[in-house]
């Protein structure tokens, strides 16, 4: 039984990866159609990045360098076992810094630094249809795609205004791709939904439990939906970030004690570092040269 | 001060040494062997094999330790290298027909040709906790009647024979049987793919459902034709031979339920038939397959669809417990950016709120002076 344990560069066999190339290129002909596809059982529990691992592992050469975040960081555990698994698979090599990335897999955010031509963005989705908690019928979903009826998503964001005064949507917050399929970005905040608009780099989105590759090729128009009375906006934060006094990026909140005290620091670690690096500062940052 | 949460590689380490250490548990007790769990746990094995849609005893049982127990666990990691596994060909259908019984029990016959065997069964036992298992006590060898080397009549061709129930589900000229674990679902389906999606079905879900089908959430009137529980050949087409060839026996339990049916314009008065089929020894998740195959063909007999378990799309996408337990438990992975995001909103409602609210009180004040 020890002959059990020989797996394929990068995990799938040559077939299956083929397979799931050709589900790219069609994603790619087509931006913002999700493209079926005969997902593999991956060795992760499905909803921990099956998709985005079968994407990752199809497009992966031993050329390329691999970035893996979760919530913006390369540390979050979940990270952490992806990114170890490709090491131990393919025995490719990897970077937490995204300019050194040529491809970078994640989960629920997309990297403050502006991607650049030949990189590509791996997204983990786990649940592709926008529609889907509208109607719960993939048969009904399919065919309001192909029709364009997306008169319900604005009717529901339309509620949303009228019962709260604003668009409810903070995350996953449904985008129109070049002018055609309404798209699920994955559950990135809302902060991030520029940053997909005319990307310089590929973005490629796999759904492992769902059964769906979808892809936002270079240059791609990628518009939030809005109302003209009720535009579209992102997510401001009060203080920059504490560490490296960041301003214009999206924040996770720390909490410090138990007396309500918290602090804002970069979701995104890798810009956090390197802007400390650069000689910025937050106001709690820790200051070695003051220390001294 | 905060510190940036470093070191995640190092605690998942640790975590999986915990985890080894707590699966081998007491180590003056012999470790429990691989052909021990193949042996005397055969139930656990077979609904990981069915379930993980792979035959192999010996897998897993190895399956079934690594997971300390833990049944869909077990069926995950069995499940994850199965589809690392090459193709090499489908196999013929096999004939259940020509099974060798172990257990054949009708409920629709007193007695039939091939007889009523009960074979090694829970029915009739009394649920009393047996002190005697607790000392390895000796075992009387079982009590076999030789056996005759005939094959056993189905009940469903008994019923055929008459023309009372209907055909055995035929597919058209030219079907090429699908394979769930190559191509991605698409509803609606056909009943053969249907039927591969419930074979690796949870078993509890679809105890459940047929459950429900006997409540009056689709009722169907089933009675239990035939459960038979044996060894088939399995055979494949050798092309470059031009005959097929043996690869050997399984194990499998069969499910032949029957249900009512008054007939229609198109049809004459028949009984129809809910179909079940798995690997190893389980009665349970066969007769249950059985009535959610049947409470599934509700559209094709022109049946309401008025049940869960007669909407397809419902059931077999949520049938599979590995990718159940996989999206339900992901939720303990972080997902603090949207928290965030969720959080900076309610806040903002929250404060809107509230200056609504001090602002109307501001106009009552008013409107008293």
């Amino acid at each position: 039984m020890s002959d059990l344990a020989t797996y394929n560069f990068a995990y799938l066999d040559e077939q299956t990866k083929r397979m799931i190339r050709r589900a790219i290129l069609k994603a790619i002909a087509i931006p913002g159609y999700q493209v079926p596809f005969a997902s593999r059982e991956m060795p992760m529990p499905y909803g921990w990045g099956t998709g985005g691992v079968q994407v990752t592992a199809a497009i992966l050469g031993p050329d390329d360098v691999l970035k893996v975040i979760d919530q913006g960081a390369d540390d979050t555990t979940n990270a952490v076992s992806i990114r170890a698994f490709f090491q131990k698979v393919a025995n490719v090599a990897v970077t937490t810094r995204t300019r050194e990335a040529s491809i970078i897999q994640t989960r629920h955010r997309i990297p403050e630094e502006k991607l650049t031509a030949g990189q590509t963005l791996v997204y983990q989705v786990p649940i592709p249809e926008p529609l889907r908690f509208l109607e719960p019928r993939e048969t009904e979903t399919r065919k309001m795609h192909a029709l364009e009826e997306y008169g319900l998503m604005h009717v529901k964001l339309y509620e949303d205004i009228a019962r709260n005064g604003h668009i409810a949507t903070t995350y996953a917050y449904p985008v129109k791709v070049e002018g055609r399929y309404v798209m699920d970005p994955s559950p990135t905040p809302k902060f991030d939904n520029p940053k997909m608009h005319m990307s310089e780099a590929l973005q490629l989105f796999g759904a492992g439990r769902e059964k769906r590759i979808y892809a936002v090729p270079p240059h791609t128009e990628v518009v939030s939906l809005d109302f003209e009375d009720h535009p579209f906006e992102i997510q401001t934060f009060d203080k920059p970030c504490a560490l490296c006094g960041a301003e214009d990026v999206y924040l996770d909140e720390v909490v410090l004690d138990d007396k309500g005290g918290r602090m804002f620091v970069c979701s995104d670690t890798d810009h956090c570092e390197d802007r400390c690096a650069r000689g910025h500062r937050g106001h709690l940052a820790y200051d070695k040269e003051a220390a001294e | 001060m905060y510190v940036a949460v470093k070191g995640g590689e190092a605690a998942i380490a640790n975590a999986h040494r915990l985890l080894a250490d707590r699966r081998r548990g007491d180590r003056a007790l012999p470790a429990i062997g691989i052909d021990q769990i193949v042996a005397q746990l055969g139930l656990a094995v077979d609904r990981v094999m069915a379930e993980a849609s792979l035959y192999d005893r010996a897998l897993a049982a190895l399956a079934i330790r690594q997971a300390r127990g833990d049944m869909i666990e077990a069926i995950f990691i069995l499940r994850a290298y199965r589809t690392t596994l090459p193709r090499f060909g489908y196999s013929k259908p096999v004939d259940t027909s020509a099974m060798v019984i172990e257990r054949r029990v009708s409920a629709t016959y007193k007695d039939l040709p091939g007889g009523q065997l009960l074979g090694p069964t829970f029915d009739y036992t009394h649920r009393l906790l047996d002190p005697s298992l607790l000392a390895d006590a000796d075992i009387d060898a079982p009590l076999e009647r030789e056996d005759s080397g005939e094959p056993v009549m189905r009940v469903s061709d008994i019923l055929a024979g008459e023309g009372l129930v209907e055909d055995d589900g035929s597919l058209p000229d030219g079907h090429v049987p699908g394979d769930i674990t190559r191509e991605p679902l698409e509803f609606p389906m056909a009943r053969d793919l249907r039927l591969q999606a419930l074979a690796r079905g949870d078993e509890g879900f679809l105890l459940a459902l047929g459950y429900s089908t006997q409540r009056g959430y689709a009722r169907t009137h089933p009675f239990v034709g035939e459960v038979r529980i044996g060894e088939v050949e399995v055979e494949l087409d050798m092309t470059e031979l031009g005959f097929s060839v043996s690869l050997g026996r399984i194990q499998i339990t069969e499910c032949q339920m029957i249900a009512q049916f008054k007939g229609s314009a198109k049809t004459p008065p028949q009984f129809t038939r809910g179909y079940g089929l798995v690997f190893g020894q389980s009665e349970r998740k066969a007769m249950a397959m059985s009535l959610v195959d049947r409470a599934l063909r509700a559209e094709e007999f022109g049946e309401d669809v008025v049940a869960p378990a007669q909407d397809e799309e419902f059931v077999i996408s949520h049938s599979d417990n590995v990718q159940a337990t996989g999206f339900v438990e992901h939720l303990k992975l972080p997902h603090y950016v949207d928290f965030q995001a969720e959080l900076a909103l309610v806040r903002r409602m929250r404060r809107e709120y509230e200056e609504k609210l001090a602002g109307s009180t501001d106009d009552i004040a008013e409107a008293a002076e």
